[in-house]
């Protein structure tokens, strides 16, 4: 609960699967609607999420190799067969004739319902991501300690 | 259900989980509070969802129904 009474939710976004981080959004979203103050950290894989559309990640060798394997949250393809893409497009076709809100629509709810956004430094250096790569409505890089006091705070934790 | 006369309605029909429930929450603060939100969706899982949201944000579920495939909510902002 935070220092005003609010229920608060925190979730630990550590997947970049499709189908995990939708999970993620839809969870965060609702909570927002139903009042909670909620935050997700964004780490890892988890980060594509909220890349900005469009931009190569990366300075060294291995963070351009990497670079070039870390898509944007339209370009992230299911936990379970995607099968070089292919799974990627049946699920957003099969999500859009049941009507579902897609990814990048829930991300754009997640960001009006007021959902802190908070990006995790160590896996950004790690990774060598800048925080002009990722989208204008992230707040400043944080660390572990950061999600920690979160979760202490929160009535509900998350780990996806 | 037709003792109760809405402020405003929610079209929320065709919208699958969890939009009926986010799109309840933003429509709820364009209305005073007092006033009541009507709420339209064919998601059958809304009578539990919406039922849900308001206990969790204390606004008022008044009255819930279904009249020819479409689950129609009455709530009352409350705060």
């Amino acid at each position: 609960m935070s220092d005003n009474g609010t229920k608060k939710c925190s979730i630990v976004v550590f997947s970049g699967d499709m189908d995990k981080v939708m999970g993620a959004f839809i969870i965060a979203t609702t909570a927002a609607a139903m009042d909670m103050e909620t935050s997700m950290f964004f780490t890892f894989w988890g980060l594509q999420a909220v890349k900005k559309k469009g931009i190569r990640t990366g300075k060294g060798l291995f963070g351009k190799m990497l670079g070039f394997m870390f898509a944007d949250i339209d370009g992230i393809g299911p936990s379970k067969m995607n099968f070089g893409g292919m799974g990627r497009w049946m699920f957003k076709k099969m999500m859009k004739d049941q009507n579902v809100t897609s990814l990048p629509a829930l991300r754009q709810m997640a960001i009006e319902l007021g959902i802190t956004l908070l990006p995790c430094k160590m896996s950004m250096d790690v990774m060598e991501i800048a925080p002009d790569d990722l989208i204008d409505e992230m707040e400043d890089p944080v660390g572990a300690a950061t999600y920690v006091l979160e979760a202490q705070e929160a009535d509900i934790t998350l780990f996806v | 259900m037709s003792e109760i006369t809405p402020n405003k309605t929610l079209d929320a029909r065709g919208l699958q989980c969890p939009m009926p429930v986010i799109k309840t929450k933003q429509e709820i603060d364009t209305i005073e509070i007092g006033e009541v939100l009507e709420v339209l969706a064919t998601d059958p899982g809304s009578m539990a969802d919406i039922t849900a949201w308001s206990k969790s944000t204390g606004n008022e579920l008044l009255k819930m129904g279904k009249e020819d495939g479409v689950f129609k909510f009455y709530i009352r902002r409350v705060n």
